[in-house]
């Protein structure tokens, strides 16, 4: 059996791996040098690196994308952390009208190579302001790459292509996930950006999910097995680039489709998925395109509300048993 | 005091003389309907620009504002290409994707202007630290207004240039008001720039932003400071836009007299006197005037004669390969 690694190990693996193929790499964050970050996931970057390469940095969200974004224009490859995604809020004019825009706006004369990280998403009752999955934030902004992988292998492949994405990528890392355990990488991984994977094959209906969601939506196949369901998972990994061909190649085969997103039905990304598929593969389905999304609230704190507002694997089951029956 | 010569300044004055007819041409072509938006004219910061630029390397990085056609120039993006982006043509330095507020030239370290208050302190500032990791002696330099003191991006970017001790240079042009409301009625310092910097512990110093030997001395001195590792400089420099805020503001909230004491000290005027101080003739004086006024009239030639732009643009230069596909 390959070597198990947990997912908030692989995103310290991640960096490190590209840090040392690349100097120009270097990382910026609130208390992510030394402490090794609030998740521990920069531990042993310090040590390796040095303070230079990286740098902690004062509660300062606007210096810290800011800084990252004038550095990416003049050479550098900077990998800029905000804690929590929440907080992308309180530096969201870099990441909706400096970052995205440079490149269009002055012709294609400057490129903005960085990495925005940001542990992002709910189910640990951290409360309202630290809690919410915000990937539809960035969805909304044209010139963003958004990556938000859901295992510890993709979560080392997904951030080597956005270190080397001359790009800008927000790369969303569950804070669900973190304790969870995979296979590693191997020597060189690469997962392309935009590109979905089939996290479990089937014959019976599509259920499209992304990062915390994918565990979620494998249990809730796993469970509908047993009745002869053959659900088949797709992972879409990233929303921008987003694999639709993957998804309508799927529901081709199973005409049937479940999205399954943690950020809010409110302008969630299922929404554009299922905008997709209903323009392009609407021969293809032979029922309602079905959503399971986070409530339209903010986040709850006590564990019994919160699993009231986010999916759950007994939210899933039920969606796609009414789906099925359909 | 820096030393300038009366050949150098007189190229200085030539250079201030470009601009200032290009602002003009701009509001003249406006005003005929070849300009669309809006402009925000730096006539009357022409000194600002100049002076800095004179005091600047080749491969030193420049972060401007909205109004910043000045500095665009300065750096050397030509008056044609500049009304060429505002003419929306295909020739304009930004392709016409960019437009009056977002005049760039970054094969000339002109890496922007940036219309959202303050935003491009911490991207200088970046782009300084990107310097200091390399190892060059290069240095960015941020313009802002009076207006930028006021928002967080700036105290979280001289803080973190303070720390990092990054060869970063911050000049505010304070013309007195932010748009309509003047800086001193909402700000609680007197100089807003200079005062605050010594809460991070940097150098500041107010200079005569229409003197551009004045200009030119004090950011060459402050390049020379971060250059050798001492970090960043505040320079407050007090000018005055001799226009309103943008097209459609006709300023009528000046106290009266106010432009006209202003205009007692243009820039133009200040550089003329000099070069008469430093024994230059007359007759040369006038003959850069005259370069100046023939360079504005061949940009304006040639921007109008420039074709429209090419409507396909509009889906090109999102991503680094050159595309805008965001989906398979």
């Amino acid at each position: 059996m390959a070597d198990l690694i947990t997912y908030r190990d692989a995103v310290a693996e991640g960096l490190a791996r590209e840090m040392r193929r690349d100097p120009s790499v270097v990382c910026l964050g609130e208390d992510i040098g030394a402490a090794g970050g609030v998740f521990k996931t920069t531990v042993g970057l310090f040590a390796e690196f040095g303070p230079e390469r990286v740098r902690d940095t004062p509660i300062s969200e606007q210096a810290i994308v800011g800084m990252a974004m004038g550095a990416a224009m003049t050479g550098i490859r900077p990998v800029a952390e905000i804690m929590f995604s929440d907080f992308l809020a309180c530096c969201w004019d870099y990441l909706a009208n400096e970052i995205p825009k440079m490149r269009y706006m002055t012709g294609g004369q400057v490129t903005v190579p960085l990495v925005v990280r940001t542990a992002n998403g709910g189910g640990l009752g951290f409360g309202a302001q630290h809690s919410q999955s915000v990937e539809n934030w960035a969805l909304a902004v044209p010139g963003l790459k958004i990556a938000a992988p859901s295992n510890p292998a993709d979560v080392i492949g997904l951030l080597a292509s956005a270190v080397r994405s001359d790009d800008p990528v927000v790369f969303f890392e569950h804070k669900g996930l973190f304790a969870s355990r995979g296979e590693t990488a191997p020597a060189g991984h690469l997962v392309p950006l935009g590109q979905a994977a089939i996290a479990r094959p089937g014959t019976d209906v599509t259920v499209v999910a992304l990062a915390a969601t994918v565990p979620i939506a494998l249990a809730a196949a796993a469970e509908l097995e047993s009745t002869g369901v053959k659900a088949e998972v797709i992972d879409l990994r990233c929303l921008v680039p987003l694999d639709m061909a993957t998804v309508l190649e799927s529901v081709g085969r199973t005409s049937r489709l479940l999205i399954v997103e943690e950020n809010p039905y409110q302008g969630g990304w299922g929404g554009t998925v299922a905008s997709i598929v209903a323009d392009e593969g609407f021969e293809l389905l032979d029922a309602p395109i079905r959503r399971v999304a986070a409530a339209c609230v903010p986040l709850p704190f006590a564990d019994a509300l919160e699993d009231e507002v986010i999916p759950t694997t007994e939210k899933v089951v039920a969606a796609l048993r009414t789906l099925l029956a359909y | 005091m820096i030393q300038v010569d009366g050949f150098t300044l007189l190229g200085l004055y030539e250079q201030m003389a470009v601009i200032r007819g290009t602002e003009k041409a701009a509001h003249d072509l406006f005003l005929a309907g070849l300009v669309k938006g809006t402009t925000h004219l730096a006539a009357g910061h022409e000194a600002v620009a100049v002076g800095a630029s004179a005091a600047l390397e080749p491969d030193d990085y420049v972060f401007a504002t909205y109004r910043g056609h000045h500095h665009a120039m300065a750096r050397g993006a030509s008056p044609a290409e500049c009304l060429a982006e505002l003419m929306s043509k295909a020739t304009g330095v930004c392709k016409a994707k960019g437009g009056s507020m977002h005049l760039t030239k970054a094969s000339a370290g002109m890496l922007g202007s940036y219309a959202i208050v303050g935003a491009h302190l911490p991207i200088a500032a970046g782009a300084a630290w990107s310097a200091q990791l390399r190892g060059t002696s290069q240095v960015a330099v941020a313009f802002f207004g009076d207006g930028a003191t006021n928002i967080g991006a700036f105290h979280e970017a001289l803080n973190l240039a303070s720390v990092w001790s990054l060869p970063v240079l911050f000049i505010c042009e304070n013309n007195l008001y932010m748009e309509y409301t003047p800086i001193a009625s909402v700000t609680a310092a007197d100089h807003p720039a200079a005062d605050r910097a010594a809460g991070y512990r940097l150098p500041a110093e107010v200079i005569d932003g229409n003197d551009v030997v004045a200009v030119a001395d004090a950011v060459s001195r402050a390049a020379a400071r971060a250059r050798a590792g001492d970090g960043p400089t505040v320079l407050e420099a007090e000018t005055y836009r001799h226009f309103g805020h943008s097209r459609t503001d006709p300023a009528s909230y000046r106290p009266e007299g106010e432009l006209e004491e202003w205009l007692s000290r243009d820039p133009l005027d200040i550089a003329r006197a000099r070069l008469t101080e430093l024994g230059v003739p007359e007759a040369e004086i006038e003959a850069a005037a005259q370069r100046a006024a023939d360079t504005v009239a061949s940009a304006v030639a040639e921007a109008k004669a420039a074709d429209s732009a090419d409507p396909a643009e509009a889906l090109t230069d999102l991503w680094a390969d050159g595309g805008h596909q965001w989906r398979t």
